[in-house]
């Protein structure tokens, strides 16, 4: 099992040095250093974000509101930025993610109290976040002009050689990876997701479990929604709007079951990666932008056949988690 | 307090007559939807003297009959426990598809079939995935999403396919009778139809069954794959009559025609009273539901209330009446402690 899983990880990996390559092919200056560490610091949010929808998927839930909640604590902040502009910047990032923290655990909340499905509260709650958005700008949009200069170049500072953003994608990957493989509360996710009753009866309190997933992915959105705003210095209804399908798209292609149980922060890497890689190495090879999407959902199909065919035997329904809740 | 088991010593009282079937009726989910819906009616009559009239309770109807038209397949594939994401790509393909076209010189007829043909393969591709791979429906169809709408954008990239003849005009914009327009006798007559194949068929029993157990519809002679197929299949078709709805009603196609309307095709069915794990739901609590967000939308709309604000309160409404039962269960429950 490990080594499947290890081999699964290593052919996406040798998938993008290909794709590399290949672009390289045709566009010399496309594997240098400068390049490649630019693509990475495009790729930085969407390597954070989805480790956060990793965590939810391994306990066999979704969490699609991460998007709306990115924009709604982007906004805030964005706000009081443009009231105070000399308002200290880390406080802000921890506004920010604490705004975060508090709608995941909304989301959190209602699928461990009340048991609807997640799949249904984010729906919900992806609607309600960003229709928020728009109640406290007063359908106004915060652009660069009214941003302050320091919170603008934050995410800009170089320090060894890259941006502040890839260092903070950087240090979150090593927070989860050690998370989750070295701490009890790691395992506990792995475990509801291959098996809840069993779970249950190894003293693991699932529905507890579950909230603190979607707790992590709500911090996740709210630091990014941070990020967001410094990195394309604008706050507005439309931020993101739709994202949340390209974060569950990097978790497939990243080998990360929809069933819950299977998955890894190394995975979840090179899946966002892959999707950066693609968008970047389109233009550069004089494919009209307008193929990526296709390209993307090509690539997800492919993914979850490649994903069915190493975990065949534990196939399910997805929507199916009754005896999860009980 | 030692007592770890509370579920297994629960007593339960079983009544010595069955409720009526009236009464049950009157219980039950679209019922309660119902009166959601009178509500919103009578408050939105109060809000605005527009309301009341013909002509704009005629236009409130196109805010949401395409949406709606999928909704009634789409209640069939959550009843059976699959769900199909991609049903606003497949509008994206089956519209660009019918622009192909009429650059070919396509008449109306060839259009519409082209529209619904599109859908149908889309659907059949998803169905295939699902029921020939089996691959998870959720996942496999936020792929096709991408690549249906994908396609859209690589054939027409920025540009826009318009000119669709004026005969094609009647399907979305066309009266059949005063303020009656075609978009909603087509939904009503399909909500018809559709009532009948979920709740008076044998078909219709077999999605339950399958919802509710698939290894023991399958073991009881049910074919699942072949069943779920078909629903795939019907899913594409109905978004492929959506997109000739829409396409003729906007008289345009671009790539990014009805964006996010998958969540919102979803939210009516969840609305509706369907149970997302599978299993349960009914085509009136669909239909229903589908009027409560019309009238909320529109009802809104009158006052001023920006779109965006109305999505807070669809979005509310969705947590909060799927909440409401447990939550009254959760009282009851400590009102006999």
């Amino acid at each position: 099992m490990k080594n499947l899983l290890k081999s699964r990880e290593l052919w996406l990996g040798l998938g993008i040095i290909a794709i590399i390559f290949g672009v390289t092919f045709r566009a010399p200056s496309f594997a240098t250093f400068g390049n490649l560490a630019d693509i990475f610091n495009n790729t930085s949010m969407l390597i954070i974000l989805a480790l956060g929808q990793m965590v939810v998927i391994l306990t066999r839930s979704i969490d699609l509101s991460m998007a709306s909640n990115l924009a709604l604590s982007g906004m805030i902040v964005a706000l009081i930025n443009a009231a105070y502009p000399e308002f200290p910047i880390p406080l802000l990032m921890i506004i920010a993610t604490l705004c975060g923290l508090v709608m995941g655990a909304l989301n959190g909340i209602l699928v461990w109290k009340l048991n609807i499905p997640a799949i249904v509260v984010t729906l919900g709650t992806l609607t309600i976040f960003r229709g928020t958005i728009f109640l406290i700008a007063g359908g106004q949009w915060v652009n660069a002009s009214e941003l302050s200069d320091t919170f603008i170049q934050m995410t800009r500072h170089h320090a060894l050689g890259l941006p502040l953003l890839s260092w903070f994608a950087i240090f979150i990957a090593m927070v989860f990876f050690i998370f989750m493989t070295r701490s009890a509360m790691g395992r506990n996710l792995y475990a509801i997701g291959v098996n809840p009753t069993a779970s249950i009866y190894a003293g693991i309190d699932v529905g507890k479990v579950k909230f603190i997933s979607f707790c992590m992915s709500g911090l996740v959105s709210g630091f990014c929604g941070f990020l967001w705003v410094s990195r394309y210095v604008i706050g507005s209804v439309e931020v993101a709007n739709g994202y949340e399908l390209t974060i569950i798209a990097a978790c497939v292609i990243g080998g990360i079951s929809i069933a819950g149980g299977v998955g890894s922060v190394v995975g979840t890497i090179l899946g966002a990666l892959f999707l950066g890689i693609i968008n970047s190495a389109l233009p550069v090879i004089n494919i009209s932008p307008f193929w990526q999407m296709a390209i993307s959902g090509g690539a997800i199909i492919l993914a979850v056949i490649l994903n069915a065919r190493g975990a065949r035997s534990k196939g399910r329904l997805i929507l199916r988690q009754k005896e999860a809740d009980s | 307090m030692t007592d770890t088991s509370p579920k297994n010593t629960e007593t339960r009282i079983v009544p010595d007559r069955l409720d009526s079937p009236l009464k049950a009726a009157l219980y039950s989910w679209p019922s309660l939807l119902l009166l959601v819906a009178i509500g919103i009616f009578i408050l939105n009559s109060f809000a605005s003297p527009y309301f009341l009239s013909p002509w704009a309770l005629s236009d409130a109807t196109f805010n949401f009959t395409e949406k709606a038209v999928i909704a009634l397949a789409m209640a069939l594939l959550i009843i059976s426990g699959e769900i199909d994401i991609s049903v606003s790509g497949i509008i994206a393909i089956s519209s660009t598809m019918m622009g192909v076209a009429l650059q070919f010189g396509a008449d109306t007829p060839t259009l519409v079939a082209v529209g619904m043909l599109t859908g149908l393969v889309c659907g059949g591709f998803n169905g295939i995935l699902v029921t020939g791979l089996g691959l998870p429906s959720i996942v496999v169809t936020i792929g096709t999403m991408s690549l249906f709408r994908g396609i859209s954008f690589i054939i027409l990239g920025d540009q826009v396919y318009k000119g669709y003849p004026s005969s094609f005009a009647f399907f979305g914009q066309g009266y059949v009778y005063w303020v009656i327009s075609f978009e909603f006798v087509l939904f009503l007559a399909l909500a018809g139809l559709y009532y009948v194949l979920l709740h008076k068929t044998t078909f219709g029993r077999r999605i339950f069954a399958i919802g509710n157990n698939p290894i023991a519809a399958q073991f009881s002679g049910v074919r699942v794959n072949r069943i779920k197929f078909m629903l795939f299949c019907l899913t594409g078709i109905m978004a492929g009559i959506a997109a000739v709805l829409l396409t003729s009603r906007l008289g345009s196609t671009r790539p990014s025609i009805a964006r996010g309307w998958e969540l919102e095709v979803i939210t009516m069915v969840v609305l509706g009273g369907v149970n997302i794990l599978g299993g349960s739901g009914s085509i009136q609590g669909v239909v229903i539901a589908a009027f409560i967000m019309g009238l909320v939308t529109f009802g809104l709309g009158l006052l001023n209330v920006p779109g965006i604000v109305m999505s807070i309160i669809i979005g509310a409404l969705l947590i909060g009446v799927i909440a409401l039962p447990t939550l009254l269960n959760m009282a009851r429950n400590r009102m006999q402690k």
